[in-house]
């Protein structure tokens, strides 16, 4: 018997198909592009194939100069990471045990998800500038000279870069502890204690290890976000750019396909470190299930 | 081993905001013996469970355990060990390593731990597993490696929530035996919460039956079946029928009912037609209806029935002996 499929799933079929297209086709135009020959140009044709413009882009010294942008994003990146699931599973703790303006907390935490990136970016950088002045204003009035001297602001990637990057990770990393400790039974902790744990050593011996896959996620989700992150750092970053920032710039100035080999390069080392992650936490797993 | 300890509650009082689970529950439990807290679920068993365990605060009053108050003691040093309903096995450690778990808290060395691991999972005829993790095992695995891992404290006394709830109907009696077993071997005092008045006596060698946070009464099994203190006793230990007996509450145990065809009897207490007929193997139970609109329920041996069969809508008459009446003290 042969079973037939109603038209809708062809409908659908294509809807899908439009889907993946929109979904994939930039990147694999990028990627295609970025072995573009040495005399081809920033679009189609592809005038030859070549691994001309990563050289390029190895030597350095081309159009694209992204060395110093990309230690200072990966940098941050990982500053953001280490915070985010700090602070994420000791709110979530919290949150858990319950505290007087806990609902309002978590409101405020989400309304940030809620404001456009551009006018939190601008909101920090105005309260920045607020810093400044007072420092200035310090400096001044109590005669501290290498303020007088050498001060310009305190934005910059490591300041405001960061609580900015925070704004956005945090409420996300919260959100994904309140799924986990939703579904966390709290008889594992009465038991550690029934057995003689002390509240530390039930959190390092059983709550910790029960989680650990999820802060996982919340690792990754909290350097991807900060990695790719371009709105909220577009104010915020004072003197230094960061790789989003350095490639939005450039996308208006450069001519070559450098670029191209760049956003190759910066899109396979993503799709690099996501799959080590889950490569490992699946071994974690997987050690775990065996015994 | 450690000796076993008397468990004693005080006027045991808790009270969530404005809800109050346990009233001023007062009770005493022998040393070594085998007590199920018995009662409908929302009846405070498990409140007070938790309060001897120390999980759960007391409100008010006081709990003592081998004569010492325990009450703001924290669970680990009240000597009791309690096993959890879903037995709560840490997931990310091997059955060896969850027993071993109270000694690793205590700092003890790998291999010391691991020894002693090992005599526990042989008393509960788990040592061929011990590498395994928790969610290879079945649910009566668990439970044995739940028990081993509480016997680890060296406890005086044993708290048990629902222990057997999570098992199938077969192997929830084979734990009951092995349950039973362990705690003679022993010779600690269990305490063990349930909803199944089957389970509680075939266990206990006292039942505490719960109604609304009071104790509604606390005996040996086969006093509290045979002389239920109120209806509520009555009606959730099963095999009783509630009758208004000239202003008394009376109870009659369902095989203390006689049946005879309608015209016989001259001394029947009531008369009563025969609704429903249900067949359960070493007995046969009888459900009547009296012409005064009373539920009643007989139950009758297979053979005994079989000698003089009934079918539904059979009048009959409906005898019992009056030393089979037990009077009943109103519920509260």
């Amino acid at each position: 018997m042969k079973e037939t499929r109603p038209r809708s799933f062809y409908v659908l079929s294509c809807v899908f198909a439009l889907f993946l297209l929109f979904l994939y086709g930039p990147m694999i135009s990028i990627l295609v592009l970025s072995f573009q020959g040495p005399e081809g140009g920033l679009v189609f044709p592809m005038n030859g194939v070549s691994l001309h413009w990563f050289e390029k882009l190895r030597e350095g010294g081309g159009q694209v100069e992204i060395g110093p942008a990309l230690r200072r994003s990966f940098r941050l990146a990982l500053v953001v990471m280490v915070l985010t699931v700090t602070f994420s599973v000791l709110a979530g703790l919290a949150f858990r045990r319950g505290f007087r303006g806990a609902t309002l907390l978590l409101y405020v935490a989400i309304a940030s998800l809620i404001v456009p990136s551009i006018v939190v970016s601008l909101g920090i950088a105005l309260e920045f500038r607020l810093i400044d002045e007072g420092i200035k204003a310090l400096g001044a009035a109590w005669g501290i000279e290498w303020i007088q001297r050498d001060f310009v602001s305190a934005l910059g990637p490591f300041t405001s870069g960061l609580g900015a990057h925070l704004t956005w990770t945090l409420p996300f990393g919260l959100l994904i502890m309140f799924a986990v400790f939703n579904r966390f039974d709290p008889a594992y902790e009465e038991a550690a204690r029934d057995l003689g744990a002390t509240p530390w050593q039930t959190f390092r011996h059983v709550t910790l290890p029960m989680i650990a896959p999820f802060l996982i996620g919340v690792a990754v989700f909290g350097f991807t976000l900060s990695w790719d992150e371009l709105a909220r750092s577009s104010q915020v970053m004072g003197a230094d750019n960061t790789l989003p920032m350095q490639l939005a710039a450039k996308t208006t100035t450069v001519t070559d396909p450098e670029i191209y080999a760049l956003g190759t390069a910066t899109t396979g080392s993503s799709i690099l470190l996501v799959l080590v992650t889950f490569t490992v936490a699946t071994l974690l797993q997987r050690r775990r299930q065996r015994g | 081993m450690t000796d076993a300890k008397a468990v004693e509650l005080a006027a045991v009082t808790k009270r969530y905001d404005a809800a109050l689970a346990v009233d001023a529950v007062s009770l005493k439990i022998r040393a070594g013996s085998y007590c199920c807290l018995l009662g409908p679920s929302g009846c405070g068993k498990t409140s007070t469970l938790r309060m001897i365990a120390g999980h759960e605060s007391v409100t008010d009053g006081d709990v003592l355990i081998g004569g010492r108050a325990v009450t703001e003691d924290p669970p680990a040093r009240r000597g009791t060990a309690m096993m959890f309903q879903n037995y709560a096995l840490f997931p990310h450690l091997s059955v060896a390593e969850n027993v071993a778990f109270s000694l690793r808290m205590k700092g003890v060395s790998r291999t010391a731990r691991l020894t002693r691991a090992a005599e526990l999972l042989e008393l509960v005829s788990m040592s061929d597993y011990a590498e395994r993790k928790p969610n290879q095992l079945s649910g009566g695995q668990q439970q044995r490696v739940a028990l081993a891992r509480a016997l680890m404290t060296e406890p005086s006394v044993l708290l048990l929530d629902e222990p057997l709830s999570a098992l199938d109907p077969f192997l929830r009696v084979r734990m009951r035996s092995e349950l039973r077993r362990i705690q003679r071997e022993l010779g600690i005092t269990f305490i063990h919460v349930t909803h199944s008045q089957e389970e509680a006596m075939a266990l206990a060698d006292l039942v505490v039956v719960m109604n609304e946070g009071r104790i509604a009464q606390a005996g040996p099994p086969r006093e509290v079946y045979n002389a239920p203190r109120t209806p509520f006793v009555a009606r959730f230990i099963g095999g009783h029928n509630i009758l208004d007996d000239g202003g008394r509450t009376i109870t009659l145990r369902a095989d203390a009912l006689a049946l005879a065809p309608a015209d016989a009897a001259g001394e029947a207490n009531r008369r009563a037609t025969v609704r429903e007929i249900e067949y359960r193997g070493p007995d046969v139970r009888v459900g009547l209806e009296t012409d005064r609109g009373e539920s009643l329920s007989a139950v009758l041996a297979e053979r005994a029935f079989f000698e003089r069969p009934l079918e539904p809508g059979a009048a009959v008459a409906v005898g019992w002996r009056p030393d089979a009446v037990h009077e009943l003290t109103p519920d509260g």
